[in-house]
């Protein structure tokens, strides 16, 4: 039964994926000099630009969008503001852990924090576009055996392989390489991209083979 | 035979220790030392020989030269005066070179391509060895016999300017001295000008027979922008220029009949592509040697420049100016430096030369008859005093020529044998005592893996088969065999092995010990065998592959084990663990976060969710139940309420401390030159704020650390504090607030040993305690407070030994240990393991944090003077040892006291600790000296690797000696019902 679903799952992922490599062709065009590396923060927010777009346009789409109560325009509009409330918490939440983590306070700021909005496009808008401006359900679907459809399924695995690919993306840079995308934050935004990359390519297959394993309750 | 897991755990460690020592011994070549300590004196000198009649003449040879100019150039490469950069930039030198009275060759230096072994190499003639430079660090003045030395004795005025090394190297050897610090590596021209402003003035003077002069700014240039920045052209323009001046004014010098001088060209190392040095590339080693005096012939042209080993010049300047050689050179003489003396002086200084390489090599190597280089030159010897009886007799026939020529070409021969076959000892690893020793402490390590089911089982006991094992045939068969391997290895390998010279008793009871490992290990793995193929379920289902957090821990160890493989993550092995320790932390408080908002939520969903999730419910009921029985409330005075707030931030709050303290100390390679607090604080300016700094963090640590003690130790330790802030200010590093200027700096030896007593006293109290809670079965009450005692008598001399800026150090450590076992490890019910590993790292963490790194030069080697008029050896090797150690030693210290001061934890927790210790240090040590064998032609051998297996096999001894205490407590807590 949830095959129709898996589907729709796989194909809205196809698409979010095709806009990162978009993202990284288009600029090509458009922008002079344009490269990954020269122009790093360019590609970062041509990046995190266009996944933002795309997820909140197919998910606006699909109607998978968290249930509302209520359809007046000032519930809708206190819901946008609570969301970007929301994504710039953690923006600044990342920034923070990032900065603990060992990234320079002062000088690269601007670097850091574009890594954070990197990363809150990648795990937090999507939160937003599914769960909508919830903690408690948040907290639901990130707490163990907490997901109750496919797509927390889904949101669990590709939020879990951002982080941990842009954890893993901080490992290079200390060697002594001197290779280009040793430079700070760039080996950690590609870590994240590829880790999110291969969520969404992870999560249908990885619903796929569970299927039978799987069993959401109904709210 | 069983044992207790603690006891198990030492046992293995003790093993490990003398397996790595044995390892260490033969990874590390002994330097070549003459056995006599004294140095070469004139006297000493070897007769001509002469054949037929009694020795002639002793004396040695006039010195070719009147004055010497040795022009050091830091980080000079080859290409810089041979290359294409020489010939556009240092035009006057290569015109000299291709055209004037000079010799030129391209010197190789031996690594560490660094100035100081450089400059040792240089004036000795010795090739300094690893293990040398580290049994140097506390004597900074060179003892050894060398060329500087040999001059000063025989009555040379020596002039001397540039880099301080050569100025504490050779302290009140030089007439006339200014040394320049390269400190500031940004600079590169007041460095220099520092030195050539004497220069006019010395050149005019005649008091003086050799002038030093060591320029460093190219080295800087080079460390700023590599050897192809645009800087390096004038900075070669600028040493032309001085090479012209003082040419000229040796020319103009130059009078008729007395003796030419010499102008010397070199630099002490060269620099990579990328401008730094350090390593064993081509571009680091090869530097260039220039000899420009009238006494040589005048070239017609441009030549290739031959190539010698930097060593050479020590013993060919040493004759050249009429020295002896100094003892343990092992360079050749320079040929062309003295074909246009007479045939019989060229003999002579070749003979003078193999002389001293024979008793070098007579000294070092036991088997020195075998050498072919020793046989050579006792031929050599031989023939020329053959010469020498027919050129007596007055024979000036083109015979003795050829005769006298073909002698000369045996000493060449001769020497170059010996001296290559002293080199080969230095880069030669005794393969054989590595690989037993290697052997050694895999057994041990895979005894300990195998053990780990039962180590960790609930009776934390380990079944030991060695009964067995001993008596079982493939044990004697065993032991046979690896006898037959070593004699037949000690037979084939000569006398070079440090393990076939050990004695035959020793070598049998670790042959024996071998083959009993190995059965016992046979045992125990079929023992487990057919267990795991009966119930994989049971075993990966188990507890263990659940949690995040152990997932996390064991990737963390296995990665880190891994990353030691890469010299950039071994250089920087402090990002990996402050890395680590951060997702630890970020764990931490997700399993945090999930206890207290799940009971939370309970309540909402609590029908739903607690069939999916017993385990965690069961633990939250009863950690429910045991908040009434350890409850904060009466430890710290916190509220029921405010103790879940607390415990959500403790992970936070552990997190910000770990990024203050990782900003104190900059450590590693890359980039250890970022300006830190810890510069910041010692400046002079600052003065005020470190000051209260130190006061704020010596009150803390008080707080923190008098909460377990006894009233007596806690004035104790009060007034040991007190102490501590009083001799900080007596050696200069804090303000008195009555006393704010004025005071003469002194070496505060009264305030540290007023500190020492009160140290002793704590410790002894605790001693005390815990002997009575031996004796007396009183509760645990009683032990418990006596470790805490013997832990606060080490912080407090920890607080004494560390730097003034590190005191937040050591306040943050008892701060966050205070906090992560109140609110965390009480409160999550990690248990023992877990609990083990996350100190281990944290301890780690705390190694980097308080300023050490993988590199010798880290180590703090002033703390062995604390409270000590001068130099005793082992109370400053044991301080300094303790100091460098601290951060490790404090936490798994604490995770003794911790774990057996909590009760409800069982009487099993302490064997599991030192088991998990044990492990965790054998992982890593074991791998690391598998690699190290593994990359013993690296490049960064000596400079990165070596040091780091100095530190793994420190560390090695110190977890021994906490397991050691582990056991010790276990024990009598064991041996009491």
């Amino acid at each position: 039964m949830w095959d129709a679903e898996i589907r729709g799952m796989a194909s809205a992922h196809a698409i979010i994926a095709s806009s990162v490599f978009m993202a990284t062709v288009m600029p090509a065009v458009l922008v002079e000099k344009f490269s990954v590396y020269g122009t790093h923060l360019v590609w970062l927010y041509s990046v995190a630009g266009s996944v933002a777009v795309v997820n909140i346009a197919v998910y606006w789409l699909l109607g998978i969008g968290p249930p509302t109560k209520k359809n007046t325009l000032s519930y809708k509009v206190s819901r946008l503001i609570r969301s970007c409330l929301y994504f710039l918490f953690s923006c600044l939440f990342f920034h923070t852990v990032v900065v603990l983590y060992g990234a320079p306070l002062l000088e690269s700021a601007v670097e850091t924090f574009s890594l954070a909005v990197l990363l809150s496009t990648l795990t937090t808008l999507r939160c937003l576009c599914i769960l909508g401006p919830n903690v408690q359900a948040w907290i639901r679907v990130f707490s163990r055996d907490g997901a109750m459809s496919v797509w927390d399924t889904s949101l669990q695995i590709t939020t879990g392989c951002s982080v941990v690919g842009a954890w893993l993306g901080a490992f290079p840079i200390p060697l002594d390489w001197d290779r280009p995308w040793q430079v700070w934050p760039i080996s950690c935004t590609l870590g994240a991209t590829i880790g999110f990359l291969t969520g969404l390519v992870a999560a249908p297959v990885w619903i796929h083979w569970h299927r039978k394993q799987l069993t959401y309750k109904i709210k | 035979m069983r044992v207790s897991s603690s006891v198990f755990a030492s046992l293995c460690l003790v093993f490990e220790i003398c397996g790595i020592a044995l390892f260490l011994r033969g990874f590390f070549p002994v330097p070549i030392k003459s056995s006599f300590s004294t140095k070469n004196r004139l006297s000493d000198f070897p007769a001509e020989p002469l054949t037929g009649s009694a020795p002639n003449s002793t004396k040695i040879p006039s010195p070719l030269f009147k004055k010497v100019v040795i022009v050091l150039i830091d980080a000079l490469r080859e290409d810089f005066v041979f290359g294409p950069s020489g010939n556009r930039f240092m035009t006057y030198t290569r015109h000299v070179i291709e055209r004037g009275s000079s010799h030129s060759f391209v010197a190789k230096a031996r690594a560490p391509t660094v100035t100081m072994p450089r400059i040792k190499a240089l004036t000795t003639g010795s090739i300094p060895g690893f293990i040398d430079v580290v049994m140097n660090l506390n004597s900074p003045a060179l003892l050894e016999d060398n060329f500087i030395w040999q001059a000063k004795t025989a009555g040379k005025k020596i002039i001397f300017y540039g880099d301080d090394t050569w100025v504490r190297l050779f302290p009140k050897h030089f007439m006339e001295f200014d040394g320049t610090t390269s400190f500031f590596v940004s600079d590169y021209t007041e460095v220099d000008n520092n030195v050539t402003r004497h220069l006019d003035s010395t050149l005019k003077r005649d008091d003086w027979d050799i002038l030093i002069l060591h320029y460093l700014g190219l080295d800087h240039i080079g460390h700023i922008s590599g050897p192809h920045s645009s800087l390096v052209g004038p900075k070669l323009l600028e040493m032309d220029d001085i090479l012209k001046k003082i040419h000229a004014s040796l020319i103009a010098r130059e009078t008729e009949g007395s003796l030419p001088n010499l102008l010397v060209l070199c630099g002490d190392h060269g620099m990579s592509e990328t401008g730094s040095h350090g390593g064993s590339s081509e571009p680091e080693i090869n530097t260039p040697l220039v000899l420009i005096s009238p006494a040589f012939k005048r070239k017609a042209g441009w030549e290739k420049p031959g190539t010698l080993e930097q060593v050479d010049l020590a013993p060919t300047l040493a004759l050249a100016l009429g020295l002896p050689i100094s003892q343990n050179s092992v360079g050749r003489l320079i040929p062309a430096v003295f074909e246009e003396t007479s045939l019989r002086d060229q003999l002579r200084y070749f003979h003078l030369n193999g002389f001293q390489l024979s008793a070098l090599l007579r000294d070092s190597t036991p088997d020195y008859h075998k050498e072919d280089g020793y046989e050579q030159f006792r031929v050599a010897e031989k023939s020329h005093g053959n010469w020498m009886k027919l050129y007596m007799e007055g024979n000036t026939s083109e015979v003795l020529l050829n005769m006298g020529k073909k002698v000369l070409k045996q000493y060449l021969e001769a020497l170059k044998a010996m001296s290559s076959a002293l080199s080969r000892q230095l880069g030669k690893y005794d393969m054989y005592s590595m690989i037993v020793g290697m052997i050694f402490i895999i057994q041990v390590l895979l005894l300990l893996l195998l053990a780990m089911p039962e180590a960790l089982s609930g009776q934390a006991r380990v079944d030991l088969p060695v009964a067995s094992a001993l008596l079982s045939l493939p044990f004697y068969l065993l032991c046979l065999l690896f006898s037959s391997v070593h004699v037949l290895v000690c037979t084939s390998a000569g006398g070079s092995c440090y393990f076939c010279s050990l004695p035959w008793a020793l070598v049998f009871s670790a042959i024996v010990f071998s083959s009993a490992l190995l059965c016992t290990l046979v045992v125990m793995a079929t023992r487990r065998l057919p267990t795991a193929s009966k119930s994989p379920v049971k075993t990966s289902g188990s507890d263990w592959a659940l949690s995040e957090l152990d997932a996390l821990l064991l990737i963390g160890t296995v990665g880190h084990t891994l990353s030691l493989g890469a010299s950039s993550f071994v250089e920087e092995e402090h990002q990996t663990w402050y890395f680590l320790l951060n997702t630890l932390c970020l764990a931490v408080f997700q399993d945090v976060c999930r206890k207290y908002f799940r009971e939370k939520r309970s309540g909402n969903y609590g029908a739903d969710d607690s069939p999916l999730l017993p385990s965690n419910k069961g633990k939250e009921e009863s950690s429910s139940q045991e908040t009434s029985l350890f409850s904060p409330v009466a430890e710290l005075g916190v509220s029921a309420g405010s103790e879940k707030w607390l415990a959500l931030a403790t992970p936070l709050l552990t997190l910000a401390c770990c990024r203050l303290l990782r900003s104190l100390n900059q450590t590693g390679v890359q980039w250890a030159h970022l300006p830190d607090l810890g510069h910041w604080l010692n400046s002079a300016e600052h003065k005020v704020v470190l000051s209260l700094l130190s006061v704020v963090a010596l009150i803390l640590i008080f707080i923190l650390v008098q909460r377990h003690c006894s009233l007596v130790s806690k004035i104790a330790l009060a007034l040991g504090l007190l102490g501590v802030y009083s001799y900080r200010a007596a050696v200069g590093n804090v303000l008195f607030p009555w006393q704010h200027s004025g005071r003469a700096v002194s070496k505060g030896t009264v305030e540290a040993r007023f500190v020492y007593i009160f140290v002793l006293g704590i410790l002894f109290t605790g001693a005390k305690d815990l002997l009575r809670s031996l004796v007396a079965s009183t509760d645990g009450r009683l032990k418990s407070r006596g470790l805490w005692e013997v832990y606060s008598g080490m912080v407090l001399l920890v607080a004494l030994l560390f730097r003034a800026h590190n005191l937040p150090t050591l306040a943050c450590c008892l701060f966050v240990q205070t906090i992560m076992a109140q609110f965390i490890w009480k409160k999550l019910h990690y248990d023992a393991a877990q609990t083990t590993i996350m100190h281990y790292w944290f301890g780690q963490a705390f190694f980097f944090f308080q300023g050490n790194s993988n590199n010798i030069a880290t180590v703090d080697i002033s703390v062995g003077f604390v409270g000590l008029e001068s130099y005793v050896e082992a109370p400053a090797i044991f301080l300094t040892a303790f100091s460098t150690y601290a951060g490790p030693l404090l936490w798994a210290c604490h995770l003794v006291c911790y774990l057996s001061s909590e009760r409800d934890r069982g009487t099993v927790a302490l064997g599991h600790g030192s088991y998990c210790l044990a492990l965790l240090r054998s992982v890593p040590a074991v791998a690391y000296a598998v690699l190290v064998t593994a990359l013993r032609y690296h490049l960064f051998i000596w400079s990165v690797f070596s040091p780091k297996l100095l530190y793994e096999a420190m560390h090695t001894l110190v977890t021994a000696a906490v397991c050691l205490f582990f056991t010790f407590m276990d024990h009598d807590r064991s041996s009491r019902p």
